[in-house]
């Protein structure tokens, strides 16, 4: 492609994207709101979410081309009632199942002092009783207003599977009987606890993308830092949702020094003043008032340690000390082997990368598939001058790597 | 909503359990009935050992009879209820508390019963 129209397509691309990020902005405000209104309409959460679903694909054509309406959200909800409709009119004995129908009209909006009719929808979608990738794209579908094929493009899953695991677990919702609601006593932590997993997949999903480098069309990251904020303020009471929410924004205001012209740059050698402050001092805010409700837990370690990361103005200055007790009291919560193998790193810098080796290698049996355990040991076995070995280690790391930037990232490491 | 509840459990670990620790969790395991009643709308069946069972296959044509549970797998029914409560929730609280989960190589399967037939009507 000559320059000239490399740059129109960029130009063709840059317009797109931006009236995408519109779509995204509009379609997950209202999805969910409707695909709970018309479930307490039609009592089948199946049959609503597939009808605002099939709403959503039209006014992703139509929206495309004609600009956003001005009520969005009527827009979608008549188009979704008609989808109900028409379904049912397809179906046997469409007069009684018309007549059993709640109030014929899903009803005015709730008002903003009303709890979150959103969060009972989204809980039901995070049950136990659903696997963590149908959780996942059932939240992505039903909560944030996905399509089918942009969470098959953002989860790297052929879009008949994910088209097939919707399917199925709408259809288990329904048939097995699981409640959307918030569940009671003790349940209600442990079910959070998955809601927030789900959300902080969805942003790391985000980075994931094989083979891609630009973004998919929708921002997975801005859509799980959006429903972090949902769930933090539906739920005041609850410190792991604020600490999940002070993470993700962490997280997002290194996005613009995490990449420099499609190259990921690492943590240590990020140009710190393109971090965004506004973002950073807003986490410390949430954090903080997390903290003051007494109730720790691993979201709210997780953000304490991003936050370490953050009040240092440069890598070098880094308070290890502070991030290795940070995992210290996070191994109470969660001892996973990642979490193990990133507190290897801190321990690399308190107490040398020789007892961190001892760390990393123990991790061997559940991380050897996963391609940041070799370029952790890699970085461990240069630090005790086992060069050979730890060259060995990065080509490893390589091989395991499908992310094209992450592949840059490694390769430019072994060739220095 | 009404749920089948299947009591599974593996018989090479059945044997490690003590005479004594079987009795005291059978005792819990009748208590469990007892809190339970009003929920519980068919009690349902304690099933023989699986060295028992004999299986009806077809093949070539003919229902053959054969020695044995009909799938291989490690973990057997050991007996099922009926139970009759608001939602999944409700029944997974409920089967939480199945006193014999706590020896080796025990489980429990919530399944949704078929109550609807309106679909197979003309």
């Amino acid at each position: 492609m000559s320059e000239p129209d490399a740059a129109a397509a960029d130009s063709g691309e840059h317009r797109a994207a931006a009236s995408d990020r519109l779509l995204a902005r509009v379609l997950r405000d209202e999805s969910a709101r409707i695909v709970a209104a018309l479930t307490a309409w039609l009592g089948n959460l199946d049959l609503a979410e597939e009808s605002v679903a099939e709403a959503i694909e039209e006014a992703v054509r139509d929206w495309r081309l004609r600009g956003v309406p001005p009520n969005p959200g009527g827009w979608l909800t008549q188009a979704a009632r008609h989808n109900a409709l028409d379904r049912l009119r397809r179906e046997k004995r469409y007069r009684e199942k018309l007549a059993v129908l709640a109030d014929p009209d899903p009803g005015p909006r709730v008002d903003p002092g009303e709890p979150d009719e959103r969060l009972p929808l989204l809980f039901g979608c995070c049950h136990p009783a659903l696997s963590p990738d149908a959780q996942l794209a059932l939240t992505l579908r039903a909560i944030c207003g996905l399509t089918t094929s942009q969470i098959a493009r953002a989860t790297l899953s052929p879009e008949s599977t994910v088209a097939q695991r919707i399917v199925r677990a709408k259809r288990k919702i329904g048939s097995a009987g699981i409640p959307l609601r918030i569940p009671e006593g003790s349940e209600r932590a442990a079910r959070l606890d998955i809601v927030l997993t789900v959300v902080s997949v969805m942003y790391s999903e985000a980075h994931l993308v094989a083979g891609g480098d630009a973004a998919a069309d929708r921002d997975l990251a801005e859509d799980a830092v959006w429903l972090a904020r949902v769930i933090a303020h539906a739920l005041p009471g609850e410190a792991e949702a604020l600490g999940l929410l002070a993470l993700l924004l962490l997280h997002r205001a290194r996005e613009g020094a995490r990449a420099v012209d499609g190259e990921l740059v690492l943590l240590a050698d990020q140009d710190r003043t393109q971090w965004d402050r506004r973002l950073i001092s807003e986490a410390q805010a949430v954090l903080e008032r997390a903290a003051m409700k007494r109730r720790p837990g691993r979201w709210q370690l997780h953000a304490a340690i991003a936050a370490c990361h953050s009040d240092a103005p440069t890598g070098g200055e880094t308070d290890w000390l502070q991030v290795l007790t940070l995992y210290d009291m996070l191994l109470a919560y969660d001892r996973s082997p990642i979490v193990r193998l990133n507190r290897a790193v801190a321990l690399a810098e308190i107490d040398g990368p020789r007892a961190a080796l001892e760390e990393v290698d123990a991790l061997g049996d559940s991380l050897a598939g996963y391609h940041l355990w070799h370029a952790v040991r890699a970085r461990m076995l240069g630090g005790v001058g086992r060069e050979d070995e730890a060259l060995a280690e990065d080509l490893r790391a390589l091989e395991l790597t499908a992310n094209h930037a992450e592949r840059r990232l490694l390769e430019g490491r072994i060739g220095s | 909503m009404k749920y089948v509840i299947m009591f599974t459990s593996t018989p090479e670990l059945d044997a490690a359990v003590s005479p004594e620790h079987a009795e005291q969790v059978y005792r819990r395991v009748y208590e469990w009935f007892g809190t339970h009643s009003e929920a519980i709308t068919d009690s349902g069946a304690e099933l023989q050992p699986v060295t028992t069972a004999t299986t009806i296959t077809h093949s070539g044509g003919a229902p053959v009879v054969t020695d044995g549970p009909f799938s291989e797998a490690k973990e057997v029914i050991g007996g099922f209820s009926v139970i009759d409560v608001a939602d999944l929730d409700a029944a997974i609280e409920m089967v939480k508390t199945w006193p014999m989960l706590e020896l080796p190589g025990n489980s429990v399967e919530i399944r949704p019963m078929v109550v609807d037939y309106s679909h197979m009507e003309q």
